[in-house]
């Protein structure tokens, strides 16, 4: 299992490198000029002398092999560089929307976890009854509603039934939690509603197929409690491919969220990327793609060991 | 408009003779002073309000933007500022009093003597200097979008720690309001003297608010700076302007009190429903507005470059049905001339029906402008159409001169970008036609028609066209000083630029600005870049 890990680990090395080496040389291609929108997108009148020394200052003008070797230097060292916009650092930029949309993401997928596995097995166990209709009403409207809509719908009803709004600027957990956790559970909600809606469909359709298996029979003909053929062998076969997808919507999240964000007026990553594409902010863009790419990973990563510790067949590195 | 305006009409135009006029002449307010039958001001609390863009940087000189005065003008001082209360006329700010020359080519200010930057360092005369000669003489990398505004500055003197003179090169009869204008922001010598940049990044002002923090993409504070100079201001304790992008999730901040103001301007609609739901709480504020979109042709690019061309797209616009239907939805409202409907220097309505354009047989315009599309050969003209990609106004606008031209043939991709890129389109000349603005902060004509005079003179008409005759009228009337002699010289220029249609007004703004019934001594005006100090505003909760 170690030597699996370390492999694993080894092997992100690669994958961030080619995606480095894409992402680098795709914004590159792309038509535009940060500097060009920098300095002519107030409507001034600036010269072309003007334009180069800034080209110059950001290190434009020099050859692209140089630029991408700063790059992967700065990479290594967890120097990112600065903002071509705003002249902060990267870091800093990234930072100041990370915790509030790694926050999100979390709370989303806690409320997507509750909701999903408890409908999604309930409607498998009670399948083709009134309760497997209602909850597939209920998933089959989660999927086809945008999170950005039932957020503006929680927003509408929270102005109308209490005349009140969460908070509109972020306080972290740890200075103010009630104010933290007022301005962020209605995201949260209407991200999750929709995430749940994804698991529940997916444990519901595991669960389905998991119950028709023989060491399900098996359990039942040796007596089992019903109660514990479901929780102990069902549940958590079943739960592999829910696990799968909960990884990967969780990894969506982190740079998805762009509308939400807007409609909650979120100082998230995602409206930071989307600016930072619009900008031709190439070192934000770099940063951002990357981490995006490296939580991708490691939710990978960590999905595929979940899969170890739930289903005892599957081992890794072994012989 | 509804009960909820609460406007003594009579009242408000008996405050001065001066005021009427203005009033009546720039049909400046339709509703109440925010302070119309205010009590006396209270100090202490801290005022939130939205800006719905953020500031790419702090600094005034190099900006052409809203949101940086927004953010930044409750730091900063300047020497004079227009006067709201008596608008179009200018008062003190820095400079406590003023003189200008009878031949208009000197100009002497006596600051203020108790005025300090907010690290404690006095303001001074060369605090003047260092500002003024950044915005006409702009070092290498520093952007100056005022540097032809001041071009007519010759010499700047400082005989004293507190007096500033300055010498012309030519007289220019709009110079004290230039004086006056939002965006000359008063730097600080020293820090201009450390690096000339300083103020893009850094904020080191004289005005009522000390910088707080700037929390990028979400709000900036400033709290009140105790040693303003001007006694007993600021009221508040502190201000903080909300980034609120999204005018949906600014709506909501509005109805739920979250933010008590937006200064930039709403839609009527938003407003019919504050005003719906809010009832006694919310005051509307409605103005003429100094703003206009325009169409712009590239005249450096085929076949814009053919004036038949020009002129056939500005024929084919029914800009009075148009105004008629986008004052119910956007933030535009009347058609007019070059210069602002309801200003002095205006032209009068019945003169505009006889200017190209502007008549009222549409179906006649749009026959000879199919007719000057065949003469030029381009019967079937297909471009794209350059556009902002603001709600407000301009994707109305966009939608409705693309459908005004499908009517004569013509095929137009309407293509909308995010603000900066928009802007440095227009300003490299990447571009066929565009949906350009032009954003003043007074109604002074010598300001309002500079975007139309040649591009190697003005860098801001985006036409890029060149046209002497256009220039010669521009110089003439600036120096008339006889008003009737140079309304007929503006008409004379208007006709010209119309006639040759390298850009044409489409729609004049109307400004409406909501602010919560707690917010007193805020200002309306017909430009959102007035008045954005916060020195005179409290809360009356």
């Amino acid at each position: 299992m170690f030597g699996y890990l370390v492999n694993r680990l080894l092997l992100m090395i690669p994958t961030l490198l080619g995606v480095a080496v894409l992402i680098f040389f795709m914004l590159r291609v792309v038509p535009g000029d940060i500097v060009e929108v920098k300095l002519r997108g107030d409507g001034g009148n600036v010269t072309q002398e003007t334009i180069d020394a800034e080209r110059a200052r950001l290190g434009l003008d020099r050859p692209l092999a140089v630029q991408f070797g700063d790059w992967m230097v700065g990479l290594v060292t967890l120097d990112l560089g600065k903002s071509m916009w705003t002249d902060r650092p990267v870091v800093e930029e990234i930072a100041l929307r990370l915790e509030l949309t790694l926050q999100v993401a979390v709370m989303a997928t806690i409320i997507a976890i509750l909701i999903a596995i408890p409908l999604g097995t309930l409607s498998a166990l009670f399948k083709d009854t009134w309760i497997d209709y209602v909850v597939r009403i209920v998933t089959i409207a989660g999927l086809a509603v945008p999170s950005f809509w039932l957020g503006m719908l929680i927003i509408l009803a929270l102005l109308y039934w209490f005349n009140w709004l969460p908070p509109i600027t972020y306080t972290p957990f740890y200075v103010d939690p009630v104010a933290n956790i007022s301005q962020l559970i209605w995201p949260a909600l209407a991200v999750g509603y929709r995430y749940s809606a994804v698991v529940a469909r997916m444990v519901r359709s595991s669960i389905v197929e998991v119950m028709k298996e023989d060491y399900i029979r098996t359990a039942r003909a040796k007596g089992v409690f019903e109660k514990l053929v479901v929780a102990r062998h069902a549940m958590r076969n079943a739960m592999l491919p829910a696990i799968t997808v909960i990884g990967l919507e969780f990894a969506f999240l982190i740079g998805g969220l762009v509308v939400t964000e807007q409609v909650f007026n979120l100082n998230g990553l995602g409206r930071l990327f989307v600016q930072a594409v619009s900008r031709n902010d190439f070192t934000l863009i770099q940063s951002i793609v990357m981490l995006i790419a490296l939580v991708f990973i490691v939710t990978n990563l960590v999905v595929d060991l979940l899969y170890a510790w739930l289903d005892p067949r599957i081992r890794y590195g072994g012989k | 408009m509804t009960d909820q305006i609460a406007f003594d009409r009579r009242q408000f135009l008996q405050t001065s003779t001066a005021l009427a006029a203005a009033t009546a002449g720039l049909g400046l307010f339709d509703a109440a002073p925010a302070n119309a039958q205010a009590p006396a001001p209270r100090r202490g609390g801290t005022f939130t309000f939205a800006i719905s863009a953020e500031t790419p940087h702090y600094d005034a000189h190099g900006s052409d933007t809203f949101a940086t005065l927004h953010f930044a003008a409750p730091f900063y001082s300047t020497l004079l500022q227009f006067d709201l209360a008596d608008y179009p006329k200018v008062k003190a700010d820095l400079a406590r009093e003023w003189t200008v020359a009878d031949d208009l080519m000197t100009y002497t200010f006596r600051l203020v003597t108790n005025a300090t930057f907010h690290d404690g360092t006095p303001v001074t005369s060369a605090d003047v200097k260092a500002t003024y000669d950044r915005l006409r003489a702009p070092p290498t990398g520093v952007v100056s979008t005022r540097q032809a505004t001041f071009a007519d500055i010759d010499v700047i003197e400082t005989p004293d720690a507190h007096t500033v003179v300055f010498k012309m090169k030519a007289p220019n009869p709009a110079m004290i309001e230039h004086f006056a204008s939002p965006w000359n922001f008063i730097y600080s010598a020293a820090v201009l003297a450390r690096d000339p940049n300083a103020p893009r990044t850094t904020v080191m002002g004289s005005g009522p608010f000390r910088f707080g923090e700037h929390v990028r993409g979400s709000h900036v504070t400033g709290t009140r700076n105790d040693r303003y100079f001007r006694e007993g201001r600021p009221y508040l304790d502190g201000f903080r302007g909300v980034f609120m992008t999204q005018p949906a999730a600014m709506m909501n901040a509005l109805q739920g009190g979250q933010v008590l103001a937006e200064f930039r301007g709403i839609s009527p609609a938003e407003r019919d429903r504050l005003v719906q739901v809010m009832g006694e709480r919310v005051r509307i504020e409605e103005s003429s507005w100094t703003l206009n979109l325009l169409i712009v042709f590239n005249t450096e690019k085929k076949p814009f470059d053919d004036v038949r061309v020009r002129r056939a797209l500005h024929m084919a616009i029914d800009r009075r049905a148009g105004a008629q239907g986008l004052a119910r939805t956007a933030t535009l409202r009347d058609a007019g001339g070059l210069i602002r409907p309801g200003s002095p220097f205006a032209i009068k309505d019945e003169d505009l029906l006889r200017m190209p354009g502007f008549g009222r047989d549409i179906a006649a315009a749009r026959a000879e402008a199919r007719r000057l599309l065949r003469e030029a050969g381009v019967p079937n003209l297909t471009f794209v159409l350059h556009n902002r990609n603001l709600a407000q106004p301009y994707t109305p606008a966009g939608i409705f001169v693309v459908d005004q031209w499908r009517q004569i043939g013509v095929n137009v991709e309407h293509r909308q970008s995010e603000t900066s890129p928009y802007l440095a389109g227009m300003s490299s000349g990447n571009f066929d036609v565009a949906v350009d603005f032009s954003n003043l902060f007074m109604d002074e004509p010598s300001l309002s028609l500079a975007k139309y005079v040649s591009f190697n003179r003005a860098p801001e008409n985006r036409s890029r066209a060149i046209d002497a005759e256009l220039d010669r009228l521009y110089a003439a009337q600036g120096r008339e000083r006889d008003f009737q002699r140079r309304y007929d010289l503006i008409r004379q220029f208007e006709r010209r630029a119309l006639d040759q249609a390298y850009q044409v007004p489409l729609l004049w703004w109307h400004r409406i600005v909501p602010t919560h019934r707690t917010v007193m001594g805020w200002q309306m005006s017909p430009s959102h870049n007035l008045g954005q100090s916060l020195g005179d505003v409290w809360l009356n909760v």
